[in-house]
């Protein structure tokens, strides 16, 4: 069990092939291969809390469907809690808690708390398990007057905190989160990120997510693996990402009047347009300091921060990589490189 | 608050591959009932609307019969059958089918949960699949066409003029039976096609609810080529006109052997074996291409 704690998740090389068809004629179809997931490997221990991330058809939502037994993998060696999910997957099911941010798991005519009364059955959750987990994701995740409501009734935010405490019920030891925070107006986004942080803390949950929303990383991970093209590009600390890819945070500035571009070093000017001028600076590096400095050198008005757009700093990723090919990542090659930038660019 | 979870919750189960076949059984069986369940409650959240949808299920079987009646009042005979004989081999098959449609006439829904992707979220329960897949969105309105299929066996049976005897009276549930799963095994087979062809509904449409029209009229009307093809290759003719020929005793159709009238039960039993095969087939190519 020692093991276990460090690797509780853990991948060796895990692939995924697809064969994919493509019409070329009346009849004529032309096969090929699709790497979804090519070569990865990497381990979560018990208790971590994961952001996965990288743009669409990066093979996210692959890896995680391999991680929940869904896909069976075309080659490596995967295991969560020491199971096999493509063989035990029914075992598995057990022991995790999955949701799919765009589809719910919930039944849409009858009242919230019926699919819960279904998942205590279907999980044979013990009685007083089941009332106490419940009370707790009532409570954490506000769901009390919302018990008895029809689910087709409930907001979309509403309807992916009945999902998240569907999927906690029968205390899972990992939970997978397939963009929770699609579509989710801003309180609901920080409620659940709030609520994903607490069961980390309380309950030791391990939290894997894939998400487009850099602020989920940022207010709940601790850790961020940037998949691109089926391959891990990045596996680290958030921060640290921002410094591998060099990415600019951009301060949007409104002054009184239209002015020269603004002198800021190591900010600079990106854009003028009449008295709002955009600034971008190393995402490194703090807002206010140089927010001051403005502030002390031109009429201002208002301001924002922008943060960097997570397929921007992938985009900038694969530049660097393409550049000193082989650095970041010792498998990737320049020819992998090249399609890929060719691809985001 | 609770410790951090650091063991496993109140799990001892079984890997998957020491489920015994029984075990498998018994776990779908259950799930079927809890999630039956859960489409009935969903369904009397419209109460009207079920009302509604379950009379126009039964006007619509009722019908169907009606227009038979009909051609029945311009011939005597249908291909040497009379009315009453028609109504034995048409309630017969009608309640058989009636019966699988409402446990696992869903199946023909799976192709768009392959599509648009919500099978994944029945992949990662711990319950049979093929149980979720059948009692998905279980219609308790498709009890119209059961209801039809007894009146039309009842009024059949009070009105032929049948020496009965012990073995004929016991051919009637078999039939019911045997039907039933070699109706149940294509509908099984024709979901596990689907996770291939995703909009094969079509096709399984034409075995499932063709079958049944088929077998509503006695084999002496269709073409020898076609009785043999659902004797030999779809054994459609075991729900019900080789073991109602032997009841109503009549020449079976392909001058066949007496036996092959109670031969239905093994041939519903091979049925579902290849069937639960290619589920597994199906299932398996699934989780290897993921559409």
């Amino acid at each position: 069990m020692v093991s276990d704690a460090h690797d509780f998740i853990r991948l060796d090389r895990v692939e995924k092939v697809f064969q994919v068809r493509r019409k070329t004629g009346f009849l004529r179809r032309e096969r090929h291969e699709v790497r979804a997931v090519d070569s990865i490997s990497f381990a979560v221990a018990r208790g971590e809390m994961v952001g996965y991330i990288g743009p669409n058809g990066a093979g996210k939502s692959t890896t995680i469907k391999m991680l929940t037994g869904i896909l069976t993998p075309s080659g490596g060696r995967l295991r969560v809690a020491g199971i096999d999910p493509s063989r035990e997957r029914t075992r598995l099911a057990r022991r995790i808690g999955v949701v799919f941010g765009q589809r719910t798991t919930l039944w849409w005519d009858l009242p919230l708390i019926d699919s819960y009364r279904l998942m205590h059955r279907m999980y044979r959750i013990p009685d007083a398990r089941y009332r106490e987990n419940l009370d707790r994701c009532v409570q954490l995740l506000d769901l009390g007057d919302l018990l008895e409501v029809p689910v087709r009734q409930l907001s979309l935010g509403q309807r992916m905190r009945g999902d998240i405490a569907a999927a906690l019920l029968h205390d899972p030891e990992v939970l997978y989160l397939d963009e929770p925070t699609i579509g989710l107006d801003v309180i609901s986004k920080a409620r659940v990120r709030e609520f994903l942080r607490d069961l980390n803390a309380e309950r030791g949950t391990t939290v894997l997510l894939t998400t487009h929303d850099l602020q989920d990383i940022e207010q709940v991970c601790r850790r961020v693996m940037v998949i691109d093209h089926g391959r891990l590009m990045y596996d680290g600390p958030l921060a640290s990402l921002h410094e591998v890819g060099e990415s600019e945070r951009t301060l949007v500035v409104d002054l009184e009047r239209e002015l020269p571009p603004i002198e800021a070093a190591p900010a600079r000017v990106v854009r003028v347009e009449g008295p709002r001028q955009w600034l971008a600076f190393p995402a490194s590096e703090s807002a206010a300091p140089l927010v001051a400095r403005i502030a002390a050198a031109y009429p201002l008005v208002d301001l924002s921060v922008r943060e960097p757009d997570i397929e921007a700093v992938i985009a900038k990723m694969y530049a660097e990589r393409t550049e000193r090919s082989g650095q970041v990542n010792e498998e990737g090659g320049v020819g992998r490189g090249g399609q890929a930038t060719e691809a985001v660019s | 608050m609770a410790s951090p979870t650091t063991t496993g919750p109140y799990d001892s189960s079984t890997p998957d591959h020491l489920y015994t076949p029984y075990r498998r059984l018994r776990e779908g069986l259950r799930a079927y009932r809890m999630i039956a369940a859960m489409w009935i409650r969903s369904t009397m959240a419209y109460r009207l609307s079920f009302a509604m949808t379950t009379f126009g299920n039964f006007a619509g079987t009722v019908l169907d019969f009606v227009a038979i009646m009909l051609m029945f009042s311009q011939v005597d005979r249908l291909g040497g059958y009379t009315l009453p004989e028609v109504a034995f081999l048409y309630g017969l098959t009608s309640t058989a089918f009636g019966l699988v449609d409402l446990a696992v006439g869903s199946m023909e829904r799976l192709g768009r949960r392959v599509r648009d992707g919500t099978l994944d979220t029945l992949l990662v329960r711990p319950v049979p699949v093929l149980a979720q897949v059948a009692a998905d969105r279980f219609a308790l309105r498709r009890l119209g066409r059961v209801t039809q299929g007894l009146l039309v066996l009842g009024y059949a049976v009070a009105v032929l003029d049948i020496a009965w005897t012990p073995l004929k009276v016991l051919m009637v549930p078999v039939m019911l039976l045997s039907g039933g799963l070699i109706f149940g095994a294509v509908f099984v087979a024709g979901g596990a096609f689907q996770f291939v062809a995703q909009d094969a509904s079509e096709v399984q449409n034409a075995f499932t609810y063709g079958g049944t029209t088929l077998t509503q009229y006695p084999p002496t009307v269709f073409a020898k080529e076609l009785v043999r093809g659902v004797t030999f290759v779809l054994p459609l003719a075991f729900v019900n006109w080789l073991p109602a020929l032997y009841v109503l005793e009549r020449p079976y159709p392909l001058d066949l052997p007496g036996w092959t009238a109670f031969a239905s039960p093994l041939v519903a039993a091979g049925c579902c074996a290849l069937a639960g095969l290619a589920w597994r087939a199906g299932l398996r190519t699934y989780r290897s291409t993921g559409s």
